[in-house]
């Protein structure tokens, strides 16, 4: 192979993709360890990389313990809440009580974050929603990160994790390519922190053709953290809890502020309200704890995501769609018009443009809204991610195993999208994660956990081969045929994904099947993937560029096959809105209050599942 | 929408392929000229038409949705510390120019070196805290009880279904 090996060798922390939770973590990392060897490998710019490349034009997730809103433990009530309980609420209790922290340093550095001029607090979108004007906080952050960092290595993608050939099952830094020159990158590490994200395009979009890519998260999203954690037999939790956004249609722009600031609502194609007319039969699938049809406006306890969701999905089927966004009345108010397109400026450009297309002018028309295919990540509204350890002084024993963040293979860390079951953490949360992971990975290596890592040659060669075998198959196969992309010997990345999605969306509950799936639908789905993993080996590069989009195509298919394993493993319906469960309807709190865990054996790809305890953050006196 | 670069405005510099976060702009080996290799992963994120010193690339809304005959173009100033933008709809009748900051600070100059801050005392290290801990969770207080813990907030974590 004509690619050349590159060596970055004695490096302490290494940080595997830098989106918000991997500039948070090579900036921390700085501090903890003065003389430690920082790098961060990313396979785009950490300049625009990321979820939040494209800007935010608010942070979602701030307490405001400094002008007296919220308690950590409150945040954390809301996450439980809206997720039907399921959360890890150490870690997100542990996130909920420093994220101020960054905040406030974002602001420091430059960050232009809105204030209320009457209070001088910042000025709130909602009860946890700050509003900022965030076309560069990513660029900014991303400074941070870059003063901290002994090197950066952007445009090399991670493809996997390297492991002790010493110990069993402790983790040794991480190997992947530069997508430009195609050389070879071997990160010899004591700590990894994947701060890579969750996965779009895993399931059919509901956009085709050129569209395709106007995917509600980004579509370099590649199911990356998921995909190397798996691979390195690490365990993961809540995979299964997918998540489906209520967003403006075909243009995917964001609703938060419109609901939340512009007080704009939602009606069916009759200009009717009708949320609250399958609010009954909800209660009944899910019992009243999670959803009080009388009580639930006395109890000021928002209604989850996923609930509002189903009464879109369910007012849609039953032939009343299109739901509309009603933005005619706040619309009126220029300052609100104003902020209703840099709202979509500031992170979904694509939308302003689709409206300027369509000649959709919300002053004098409703919006159409619509129910997104599905996606898997960590820190929106939904907790998929690896099963890591919480803090000390907060974690019961089931979730404590020495340090902050580390997933259950040693010196391996997570944050953002990387960690199981903290939803709501949002860019704030995620950089906050990445500190969390950082000042514990620095304790790590001083206590002397990384001591004696030793990598073989055999396996950075075996990887090697491993990594450029698409383009091998490429040349070996292409010439077989005359011209063209059908080839009996081997798919491209897009077939492959194509493929995927297809399967995702059929078997394991799509936009196509109005969200629905079954135990049988599930096995056979599985048995399909299994075949297509084969396929996966087959997978040709024609080029460095295609090598990357097979890559991806990997780690997307590890993810999903993660969601497989989940969702057939919990047997009941816990959030309808964003997926059913036909063969079990209803929400079973007797057998399924509980954290779903998997590990795949790396060796032979087999899964093993567990039930967690789900603890909850209750008070002193109600012990 | 995706991205697409006019011939006589490019010259070919390459800040769009360094920057765009889906690795889809790449210079046309003939034509020595950017262009998107890969439309259906174009997020139009914009990251390529604000960071192209040309102005020469633009936004075409994805043709599965989108009429033709829209403009969304922008212009984004590190120096002045702005972005802005002008929006014209595909029938005329309407053109917004809308401007906004992006930064508070001269670019850069506000962040951190972490490696000149004094090294954080045993002390530090074995608490919860992090860096500019606890001083920057509430700010304005002195920062002694600004680091909530279960005990602080008088909490329990109960294995259970509890609400």
């Amino acid at each position: 192979m004509a690619y050349k090996t590159i060596i970055e060798d004695n490096i302490d922390v290494l940080v595997a993709g830098a989106g918000l939770g991997g500039t948070g973590a090579a900036f921390e990392a700085r501090y903890w360890g003065k003389n430690k060897k920082i790098v961060i490998a990313e396979k785009a710019n950490i300049d625009r990389s990321g979820a939040v490349a494209q800007g935010l034009y608010a942070i979602n997730c701030y307490m405001g313990t400094r002008w007296g809103e919220n308690n950590p433990e409150d945040h954390v009530r809301y996450a439980r809440m809206d997720l039907m309980g399921m959360v890890r609420e150490d870690l997100a209790f542990d996130m909920a009580r420093h994220v101020d922290s960054a905040v406030h340093q974002f602001e420091e550095w430059g960050l232009p974050i809105m204030r209320n001029t009457k209070t001088g607090a910042y000025l709130r979108e909602g009860r946890w929603q700050i509003m900022i004007h965030g076309e560069s906080y990513k660029p900014i952050v991303a400074e941070a990160a870059k003063n901290s960092a002994d090197k950066v290595f952007n445009r090399v993608c991670v493809t996997h994790l390297l492991m002790d050939d010493a110990k069993e099952n402790r983790v040794a830094g991480a190997v992947g390519f530069n997508v430009r020159t195609g050389n070879y990158h071997v990160f010899k590490a004591k700590t990894v922190i994947v701060g890579a994200g969750g996965a779009s395009n895993i399931f059919k979009p509901r956009s085709v053709g050129e569209g395709a890519g106007r995917v509600w998260y980004a579509p370099w999203s590649s199911g990356s953290a998921y995909g190397l954690m798996i691979d390195a037999g690490a365990k993961m939790t809540q995979m299964e809890n997918r998540i489906v956004l209520a967003r403006f249609k075909d243009g995917y722009g964001p609703v938060g502020a419109y609901f939340l600031h512009l007080k704009t609502y939602t009606q069916n194609c009759n200009g009717e309200e009708y949320e609250s007319k399958w609010f009954p039969g909800l209660t009944e699938m899910v019992g009243k704890e999670y959803l009080d049809t009388e009580g639930q406006h006395l109890s000021h306890k928002p209604i989850p995501t996923c609930l509002r969701n189903h009464a879109f999905i369910s007012e849609v089927n039953a032939g009343r769609g299109p739901i509309h966004m009603v933005t005619m009345e706040a619309f009126q108010d220029p300052h609100l018009e104003e902020i209703g397109w840099h709202n979509f400026l500031g992170m979904t450009v694509g939308q302003a443009v689709l409206w300027a297309a369509t000649d959709v002018d919300p002053k004098y028309e409703n919006p159409e809204l619509t129910t997104s295919e599905p996606y898997v990540m960590g820190s929106h509204a939904t907790g998929c991610g690896a099963w890591c350890s919480g803090p000390e002084d907060v974690s019961p024993d089931e979730y404590f195993w020495g340090y902050n963040r580390m997933t259950t293979v040693e010196g391996l860390f997570g944050a953002g999208d990387a960690v199981g079951g903290t939803p709501h953490a949002f860019s704030s949360g995620s950089f906050t994660e990445g500190r969390l992971a950082a000042k514990a990975a620095c304790q790590y290596i001083d206590d002397g956990k990384a001591d004696g890592i030793n990598v073989s040659a055999k396996q950075i060669a075996d990887l090697k081969e491993t990594i450029y075998k698409p383009m091998e198959t490429y040349t070996v196969g292409r010439n077989e045929i005359v011209a063209g992309s059908v080839n009996p010997n081997y798919i491209n990345p897009r077939q492959g994904l194509d493929r995927l999605q297809k399967m995702m969306d059929e078997y394991c509950g799509g936009f196509g099947v109005n969200y629905m799936t079954n135990d049988k639908l599930l096995k056979i789905g599985l048995k399909k993937m299994k075949i297509f993993g084969e396929d996966l080996e087959k997978v040709a590069a024609e080029d460095i560029h295609e090598l990357l989009r097979a890559w991806e195509l990997k780690h997307r298919f590890l993810t999903s096959e993660a969601v497989f394993q989940h969702t057939l493993f919990r047997k009941e319906t816990r959030w309808p809105g964003y997926y059913y469960r036909g063969d079990a309807m209803k929400l079973d709190d007797e057998n399924w209050h509980v954290l779903t865990v998997s590990r795949r054996d790396p060796e032979t790809g087999e899964y093993t599942m567990e039930k967690a305890p789900c603890y909850h953050l209750v008070g002193d006196d109600e012990e | 929408m995706p991205t697409f670069v006019y011939m006589t405005r490019c010259d070919g510099c390459g800040q769009c392929v360094d920057i765009c976060p889906s690795d889809i702009m790449h210079i046309d080996k003939t034509l020595r000229r950017a262009y998107n290799i890969e439309p259906n992963m174009c997020w139009e994120c914009y990251s390529c038409v604000k960071a192209c010193p040309h102005h020469a690339i633009d936004v075409r809304g994805y043709a599965d949705f989108a009429p033709l005959g829209h403009s969304v173009r922008v212009h984004r100033d590190e120096e002045k510390g702005t972005i802005a933008w002008r929006i014209k709809f595909r029938n005329g009748k309407k053109d917004m120019e809308l401007l906004a900051p992006i930064t508070t600070k001269p670019w850069g100059t506000a962040i951190p070196q972490l490696g000149n801050e004094s090294a954080p005392s045993q002390e530090m290290r074995d608490s919860h805290l992090l860096f500019n801990e606890p001083k920057y969770i509430q700010l304005d207080k002195d920062g002694k009880d600004s680091l909530h813990t279960l005990k602080s907030n008088k909490l329990t974590l109960k294995a259970g279904v509890y609400y």
